[in-house]
C-alpha cells in the first residue's frame, strides 16, 4: 500500500483490539488502540489520527458517546469512523449514521472488507484535507470554518463591518517596464506579505483583482474592533512593502507604494455565486466609500485613508488627522477624510 | 476432545490473514479473557445486573465467532439476545453449558496452536 494511515482502535475486548491492529499493520497503517471511549477521546485530544475504528458497547464511555462527543468538538468532528459492532439489529448501526459515522463493519471484522472500507475513508479524508487547504488558502480558517459549518449556503445578511481597499501605486507603468515573470513575481510577493497582514490582524481577503485586493474585518464572523485591527493590518502591510523595497533595492529594482482606503459600517454581506463557484462579498455604500478613499490616496498624497466611523473606532494609540471635507464620486455630499498617522513616516 | 468445537475453515482463514504465530498471541489473549467473561457472566447474573449481563454474553460471542468456536458462540449469542432471564435457574443452567462449551473451544484451540 502507498500511503498508509494513523488509525485508532476503539474495543474494550482485547483480543477484538489486537486483531484488528494487527490486521491494520499487515495493510500498511500505523495503527493504537484504547480500551473505551475516555481513553479513545484522551488519545484523540493528544494526537492526529487519520481513521478511528470504534466499537460500540464498551464499558465507562460507549460508541455513541464518543461520537456525540466527537460532533460538539470542530477538530475531532471530520474526523472519519467506522463503526465496528457485533451488536445485534440495525437500530444502533443507524443511530451512529446519524450521529456522524461514515461507515460499518461487522464482528469479526472480514479482513478484505476491511481493507476496501478502510482505503475508502482514508480516501475521502484526503480529498477534505484538500479542500479545507484550498479553501483556506483563499480565506482565513474562520471563513472556511463558517463555509462548511453553513454548508455554503449562498444568501445574504445586514453586517457591521470594516472594508479595505488596497492596491499598488503606479504599478500599470511598473508591469510595462519589466519582464512579464518578473511582474508575477512581484504580484506573488505582494499578496502574501498583505495576507499576511491582513489575516493576522483577523481580516479575510474576499477580491483580488489585478494588483487591487478588497479585505473584510468584522464578517462573516464577528471581530472584536474591527475598525482598530483594519488600521492595524494598514499599518504592517505598509511597514511590510517598506521591508520589500529595501530587497528589491539591493537588487536595484525601483520601490513600489500601497494605497489603502478604509470605511465602516452597516453594509450587505453574503456568498454570491453558484454552488460550484461562490465568493464571500460586501456591498453598499460603504464599500464603495473604501474603494474611493483607496482611489483618493493619490489625490491626498497619504497612503493610508479612512472615513470618520473608522477615526472615531479608533483608540488612543492609533491616530488619525483630519484633511478636511472632500467631494467624492458617488456621494451627493462632501464626506470628511482622515489620513492615519503613523510616527513611522513622520 | 470435542472435534467440532472450533470450525477449522474459519480457524486456518484466521491463521492465513493474520499470520499463525500472532494466531498464538492471540488466542493466549483469549485464553486470559474468556474466564473473565464468564466470571462476569455469573457475577451479574448473581447481581441481577442486565447491562453487564448482556456485555459479558456479547464479548464471548464476539471472540468466540473469530476464532470459529461455534458452539461456545451460539450460546453465548443466544445469551446475548435474551438477556437475564426471570428465573435465575435457567441463566445458571444456560451457563454451565457455555462453560462445558469453552473448555471443549479451549482444548482443541490448545491442540491446533501447540501443534
Amino acid at each position: 500500500m502507498a500511503e498508509g494511515g494513523h488509525l485508532l482502535v476503539v474495543d474494550d475486548n482485547k483480543v477484538n483490539r489486537l486483531l484488528l491492529i494487527r490486521n491494520l499493520e499487515l495493510q500498511g497503517h500505523r495503527a493504537v488502540g484504547a480500551e473505551n471511549g475516555r481513553v479513545a477521546l484522551e488519545r484523540l485530544e493528544r494526537e492526529t489520527f487519520d481513521l478511528m475504528l470504534l466499537d460500540i458497547a464498551m464499558p465507562e464511555m460507549d460508541g455513541f458517546q464518543v461520537l456525540e462527543r466527537m460532533l460538539a468538538n470542530s477538530r475531532l468532528r471530520d474526523l472519519p469512523v467506522i463503526v465496528t459492532s457485533a451488536v445485534e439489529g440495525m437500530d444502533s448501526v443507524v443511530r451512529c449514521i446519524e450521529l456522524g459515522a461514515d461507515d460499518y463493519l461487522r464482528k469479526p471484522v472480514n479482513p478484505v472488507l476491511l481493507r476496501a472500507r478502510v482505503h475508502s475513508s482514508l480516501e475521502k479524508k484526503r480529498l477534505r484535507d484538500t479542500q479545507k487547504e484550498l479553501l483556506q488558502r483563499f480565506a482565513t480558517s474562520e471563513v472556511a470554518q463558517d463555509l462548511e459549518q453553513s454548508g455554503f449556503a449562498l444568501g445574504g445578511r445586514h453586517v457591521q463591518a470594516t472594508v479595505m481597499f488596497s492596491d499598488i501605486r503606479g504599478f500599470t507603468a511598473l508591469s510595462t517596464t519589466q519582464l512579464p515573470d518578473e511582474t508575477i513575481e512581484l504580484l506573488n510577493t505582494y499578496y502574501t506579505l498583505m495576507f499576511d497582514a491582513i489575516s493576522g490582524q483577523g481580516g479575510v481577503v474576499n477580491q483580488m483583482i489585478g494588483d487591487g485586493l478588497m479585505a473584510v474585518f468584522g464578517a462573516p464572523l464577528p471581530l472584536a474592533d474591527a475598525p482598530a485591527a483594519a488600521v492595524r493590518a494598514a499599518l504592517d502591510m505598509i511597514e511590510m512593502v517598506q521591508l520589500f523595497n529595501a530587497e528589491r533595492a539591493l537588487e536595484g529594482k525601483p520601490p513600489i507604494a500601497i494605497g489603502i482606503g478604509i470605511a465602516t459600517g452597516e453594509m450587505v454581506a453574503g456568498y454570491t455565486g453558484t454552488q460550484r463557484r461562490a465568493t464571500y462579498t460586501c456591498v453598499g455604500d460603504v464599500v464603495n466609500l473604501a474603494a474611493r478613499l483607496e482611489a483618493h490616496t493619490k489625490v491626498a498624497q497619504r497612503p493610508v485613508l479612512v472615513d470618520a466611523a473608522t477615526r472615531a473606532a479608533l483608540g488612543a494609540n492609533m491616530q488619525a488627522k483630519s484633511l478636511g471635507r472632500t467631494a467624492i464620486v458617488g456621494f451627493p455630499e462632501a464626506i470628511e477624510v482622515f489620513a492615519v498617522v503613523n510616527p513611522i513616516w513622520a | 476432545m470435542t472435534p467440532d468445537a472450533i470450525d477449522l475453515a474459519v480457524f486456518r482463514e484466521l491463521q492465513d490473514t493474520a499470520g499463525a504465530e500472532f494466531v498464538v498471541e492471540l488466542v493466549d489473549t483469549f485464553f486470559e479473557e474468556a474466564p473473565l467473561m464468564l466470571a462476569e457472566l455469573r457475577d451479574a447474573r448473581a447481581s441481577s445486573d442486565a447491562e453487564r449481563f448482556r456485555r459479558a454474553a456479547h464479548s464471548l460471542k464476539s471472540n468466540s465467532m473469530t476464532f470459529g468456536a461455534t458452539t461456545l458462540g451460539r450460546l453465548a449469542r443466544s445469551l446475548e439476545l435474551k438477556g437475564l432471564d426471570a428465573s435465575p435457574a435457567a441463566d445458571e443452567a444456560a451457563i454451565v453449558a457455555l462453560d462445558v462449551a469453552w473448555r471443549d473451544a479451549a482444548e482443541m484451540l490448545r491442540e491446533l496452536t501447540r501443534g
